[in-house]
């Protein structure tokens, strides 16, 4: 149901935190962590997550496969 | 670490094939620019008070990297409150550090705009002739537009006295200029290392931009568009704009001649071409795939086929987003958060003036030490330039020991006088990680286009290996001021010519070490 930051890959950089439309990016110990319960993969906003587009590190934000795919309603 | 990386050596046939071009540019946009006549000694940022109109030079006069001049005398600091960017370079890579323009991976600590504040109180109140503060990353200051405005409104309120600078890549700028007027920020500087969005594809991979990723020349396409815009829209309100460039042999070198006429045109005040930093170590895509830095000739050559009326910045010494001091010193380790947090800061704007008048004395000294022996000078007639280096500590005066340089400031000499055209980093030779051998070699070779080096003070050893390499150590002058010493040394050298006492000949190219500048 939502995106994750892989945080070994996170520069802290917050970039992505004021691009998302469900204010579900926060900042944890020096890097940025996203709400599972808010993040809807930007479906319904934008035709790409706006995280995914933003970050400078490639394969820094990435499907959360821990939890099943958001599903508009 | 960054300090000990070595350059790979300039492939020599390449380097010479773009030399060759960058002189026919040169010869061909000479036409457009050259002011000519007494204009040209003191063209460049080193141009003076005589050179600039009255309410520019009362712009730039104390600030570092507006004014060659000023940069002997006056400080600045950045703090680093803007971490996010909204593009891509290829020679910059965020997960270790930004290469060029700032350097995330080597700001030691973000700030909030409260702590930045502080932080500038401190910094002001500690080093009295610190006079301007830049916001310059460690992403793109107007990426992250509510800190870095944040910071000016709070430091316009406490220390109205200190000048407000930014950089920036230029994609948001145009949505910002009436903010960036509106806090009094009057220096500017915009990244732009292309005017050809072809060029561009190989710089910026992408940009994110209304809400996309957008790739290939497209994206060099807008960015282009958006930093001359932005640029024409800051010059409308005359606030002062330089532009910085990066050169990047094979890849923009020859058309940032275009670049330049493209910024001089919509009114640009000063351009300043850096040397591509590039090392496999950095983790950029240019370190990784082997695209080289310029050679100490080539970026001249490229500086001087621009400078007609535009002024060029030659003094910059690509500092880190957290860089305090004098150019070519970096004091931010006195000024970490745990410091500033625990300091009892009281700003006292009136011994701030006061040193600063004091300071103003001394520039002015320079100014007429150099005007005087430049005086001497005159009838001399000679085609004769030659480069000398020189070991300084600031303030204008040849005040450093040899062995405790950091760096050497480049002078070239003419009968027209002594003008600054560059400064090479070394290694600290006394106490480099190296043998003192090999240090001393990294120094010679950063320095064997020079004829001469400066210095207060030098030991037997270094002097017998310098005088080895063709380099005259000289520290005669040591204490004095810089332009009038080198142009003393000059007449001689003339003399010393015209008796037949030493010939004149071509020195060789210099290596430019790679890293931002870092003290150790």
């Amino acid at each position: 149901m939502s995106y994750k930051i892989v945080a070994s890959q996170c520069t802290g950089c917050s970039a992505c935190e004021p691009e998302c439309p469900n204010v579900a990016i926060t900042e944890k110990n020096g890097t940025f962590i996203i709400d599972p319960e808010k993040c809807t993969e930007c479906i319904g906003y934008f035709d790409t997550p706006q995280c995914v587009a933003v970050c400078p590190v490639d394969d820094t934000c990435v499907i959360d496969n821990a939890v099943p795919r958001y599903q508009a309603a | 670490m960054e300090g000990l990386i070595e350059q790979p050596e300039a492939e020599t046939a390449e380097a010479t094939t773009a030399m060759d071009d960058i002189m026919q540019k040169m010869a061909e946009h000479k036409g457009c620019g050259t002011s000519g006549g007494s204009g040209k000694a003191s063209c460049g940022s080193g141009a003076g008070e005589t050179d600039l109109p009255p309410e520019i030079w009362e712009k730039v006069k104390n600030h570092p990297c507006y004014s060659e001049e000023a940069h002997h005398h006056y400080a600045r600091m950045h703090v680093a409150v803007a971490p996010a960017c909204n593009i891509q370079c290829n020679y910059c890579n965020r997960k270790y550090d930004c290469a060029n323009e700032s350097r995330p991976g080597v700001v030691s600590e973000r700030l909030t705009p409260e702590q930045a504040t502080k932080k500038v109180l401190a910094v002001a109140s500690t080093i009295p002739q610190m006079t301007v503060l830049g916001i310059a990353g460690p992403g793109d200051a107007l990426a992250n537009p509510a800190k870095t405005f944040k910071t000016f409104e709070m430091i316009m309120e406490t220390a109205p006295d200190i000048k407000l600078c930014l950089s920036t890549n230029g994609l948001a700028l145009p949505d910002y200029v009436d903010e960036i007027a509106k806090y009094n920020v009057d220096h500017v500087t915009i990244t732009i290392n292309m005017v050809d969005p072809e060029v561009g594809a190989k710089i910026y991979p992408w940009i994110f931009w209304e809400h996309k990723r957008v790739t290939g020349v497209e994206a060099s396409r807008i960015l282009s568009e958006r930093q001359l815009k932005g640029l024409e829209m800051l010059s409308e309100r005359g606030i002062l704009c330089k532009v910085n460039s990066v050169m990047i042999p094979g890849i923009n070198d020859e058309h940032l001649v275009e670049v330049n006429k493209a910024v001089k045109s919509r009114g640009a005040f000063l351009h300043n071409i850096m040397p591509l930093i590039s090392a496999p170590e950095h983790g950029t895509v240019f370190g990784l795939n082997g695209q080289r830095g310029p050679s100490a000739q080539e970026l001249k050559a490229l500086q001087d086929a621009c400078e007609g009326e535009m002024n060029m910045m030659r003094h910059c010494r690509q500092c880190r987003a957290d860089a305090v001091g004098l150019l070519g010193e970096d004091r931010s380790a006195e000024f970490t958060t745990e410091k500033i947090m625990e300091m009892d800061v009281q700003y006292d704007l009136s011994s701030r003036q006061a040193y600063q008048a004091k300071v103003e004395e001394e520039r002015q000294a320079t100014v007429s030490a150099k005007k005087e022996e430049l005086e001497s000078l005159a009838g001399e007639f000679t085609d004769i330039k030659i480069l000398v280096a020189v070991a300084t500590k600031g303030g204008g005066r040849i005040n450093e020991h040899f062995g405790h340089a950091k760096e050497f400031q480049v002078y070239e000499l003419s009968t027209e006088g002594a003008k600054f055209v560059g400064h090479r980093r070394v290694d600290l030779y006394c106490q480099g990680g190296y043998g003192e051998e090999d240090a001393l070699e990294t120094v010679i070779r950063a320095i064997q286009d020079c004829t001469a080096v400066f210095v207060s003070k030098i030991g037997g050893c270094p002097k017998n290996d310098l005088i080895k390499a063709g380099i005259d150590p000289v520290d005669q002058y040591a204490l004095e001021f810089i332009e009038k010493s080198a142009i003393a040394y000059f007449k001689d050298y003339l003399a010393k010519v015209k008796s037949g006492e030493i010939e004149h000949s071509e020195r060789a190219d210099a290596t430019i070490r790679q890293g931002a500048y870092i003290a150790a």
